[in-house]
């Protein structure tokens, strides 16, 4: 427990950047300087400062509101995604330890082929069947995912089923799924954190790459990544705003790398120090 | 060698089996008849009819899966919808632009990368290793499509020195056409520098910890021969693996940086079919990037033995 009395740096660091992207995404429900959809004419592409602390865009809507409001948009998405992969996939992953057999072999097989293909490919391939929309997001991001959880807690599954403390569940006459759920579960909790850290990464990534190439979350509503897409024709006069949504994703993927690592060192010691 | 090569080589035919059933399947999931979804809206009814008929679409769904695999191993993925050329020949002259660009990219940055990795493992904890690992996961936190508008907006707009839209075929004019290239090229290499450097020291450190690198230092070898001859080359093992997966998942991923470049490549083909609903096209470039991903894997795999010959005992 000596890990626990001091927050390493790179914690610290991880925890206060997430921190202040979910308070924001959270502050964007109650309030924003201004609407992020009202459009202004008017106030078009003013540069960062007065009025508009961080400027204003081609249709004269506020950059922070906007960013704000894009921040709620990227956490959402990746709460709801990695709760998605993390929920079926141990479904699957329980299931198929479970039952082993045929099941296993095939439904192995399958999660194999597919851990064995780009993440990025798999959501273009299902968003080509589920459409662009935030739905469609999480369940083609959610899906390309499951296949890593899945094989984690099969994993762990296989390593614990034969155990003294399993087998006693058992003799105490526990059903084999009740000792699964209630037993075996528990056990996969610290690699799925390890996991589930990183996945936030990927997600938010995978996000606004998707809505930069339009396939995302479709405008009016911001998303970092529609908005560096749109920003692209201004990039000469305002060149603010091809930096600030940009920015936003490198900061949060930054501090959930930090975090990340940090959450490794903690649960995982045996790669303490190893990236 | 023999033997893990035929064994590898096995274990990648179910993975391509069942990519090409998941790719036959994600068309078959989209609502509608399959025959119009593949000649689009302006199919006659007799092109329709044919097509049905050549795709065994009255017959059960196996039967259909093996009459369209047979077709796609003769090299037929069908025609586009857009703009009626063959979606193979589309795909191949699309994926040599990509592939070029990924595959330059890589080979520079593993270069810097696995040194810099390594020296920060060895000198871990000390100012290198935390200025290096500092970099690395800033890279890493940058997305591609970022970096590569913000070396744009300096390398183009600001600086003037290098060509801002627009696209050269290296081989129509070689001059303008590497000029083309410099900054996808750099954008992602500064992207993957991050990734394969955390690698490269991460399996540095891994094999640093061991017991016969305590053994070799204890033997009185200088520090340079324990790491040269003895930690350097088994730890380049899991970066090596790395880089084959990172080959892969940048033709998926590359389409973002082919996006803020203008360059006609794989991803951008994918993005653009996906947008236009021309389905042959989206089947072809999943398939063909499958084929890619799994092929790189197991030339990187056959590889291994090279520089780790315990592999190929086992």
């Amino acid at each position: 427990m000596k890990r626990m009395k001091r927050l390493p740096l790179n914690a610290l660091l991880g925890l206060l950047i997430v921190g202040a992207v979910v308070l924001a995404a959270v502050a964007s429900h109650f309030w924003t300087p201004y609407d992020p959809l009202r459009i202004n004419f008017g106030a078009r592409l003013k540069l960062p400062g007065g009025a508009y602390l961080l400027g204003t865009d081609e249709f004269g809507r506020d950059e922070l509101s906007r960013l704000m409001a894009g921040a709620s948009t990227s956490v959402w998405i990746s709460l709801l995604t990695v709760t998605f992969s993390i929920v079926v996939g141990s479904i699957v992953g329980v299931l198929t330890g479970f039952l082993r057999g045929w099941t296993d072999r095939i439904v192995m097989a399958f999660n194999n082929a597919l851990l064995a293909f780009p993440g990025l490919l798999l959501a273009l391939g299902l968003l080509a069947v589920v459409g662009a929309n935030p739905y469609g997001i999480i369940l083609a991001l959610g899906l390309a995912y499951t296949p890593s959880v899945t094989r984690i807690v099969r994993g762990t599954v296989l390593s614990l089923r034969e155990k003294e403390f399993i087998e006693s569940s058992r003799v105490l006459g526990n059903s084999e799924l009740y000792t699964m759920v209630r037993h075996v579960l528990p056990n996969c909790t610290a690699p799925l954190t390890v996991l589930a850290t990183s996945m936030f990464g990927w997600v938010i990534l995978a996000e606004s790459a998707l809505s930069f190439l339009g396939l995302g979350v479709p405008p009016p509503a911001p998303t970092w990544g529609n908005m560096l897409a749109s920003a692209r024709p201004f990039m000469a006069q305002a060149s603010y705003l091809s930096i600030l949504p940009g920015l936003c994703i490198a900061l949060t993927l930054l501090g959930i790398n930090l975090l990340g690592d940090a959450v490794r060192d903690w649960l995982d010691p045996r790669m303490k120090g190893v990236q | 060698m023999f033997r893990f090569a035929a064994a590898r080589i096995a274990m990648a035919i179910p993975t391509l089996l069942i990519v090409a059933v998941a790719v036959f399947v994600l068309i078959r999931l989209i609502p509608g008849d399959p025959a119009q979804l593949l000649l689009g809206d302006l199919a006659t009814p007799a092109s329709l009819a044919d097509l049905r008929a050549r795709l065994g679409l009255d017959r059960s769904l196996p039967a259909q899966f093996g009459i369209w695999f047979g077709h796609v191993l003769q090299g037929d993925l069908g025609t586009s919808i857009n703009s009626g050329q063959d979606v193979l020949s589309l795909v191949a002259d699309r994926f040599l632009v990509s592939g070029r660009i990924v595959l330059v990219a890589v080979a520079l940055a593993a270069m810097v990368a696995v040194p810099a990795g390594m020296i920060a493992a060895w000198k871990q904890n000390r100012a290198p290793d935390l200025l290096l690992v500092g970099s690395a996961t800033l890279l890493v936190s940058i997305p591609t499509f970022w970096l590569g508008l913000l070396l744009l907006l300096l390398f183009g707009l600001k600086l003037g020195w290098l060509p801002v839209v627009g696209y050269v075929g290296i081989a129509e004019d070689w001059k303008n056409g590497l000029l083309y290239l410099v900054l996808p090229v750099l954008t992602l290499f500064l992207h993957e520098i991050g990734v394969l450097m955390r690698m490269a020291r991460a399996s540095t450190l891994e094999v640093l910890r061991l017991d016969y690198i305590t053994h070799a230092r204890a033997k009185g070898l200088s520090e340079r021969a324990v790491l040269m001859r003895h930690a350097f080359k088994n730890a380049f093992g899991p970066t090596w693996t790395l880089i084959g997966l990172v080959l892969g998942n940048l033709l998926g991923g590359i389409a973002v940086v082919e996006t803020v470049f203008t360059i006609p490549g794989l991803g951008r083909l994918l993005v653009d079919a996906i947008f236009a609903r021309d389905y042959p096209v989206i089947q072809g470039c999943l398939l063909f990037v499958a084929v890619v991903y799994v092929v790189v894997n197991l030339v990187i795999d056959l590889c291994y033995p090279l520089f780790d010959p315990r592999v190929a005992v086992e």
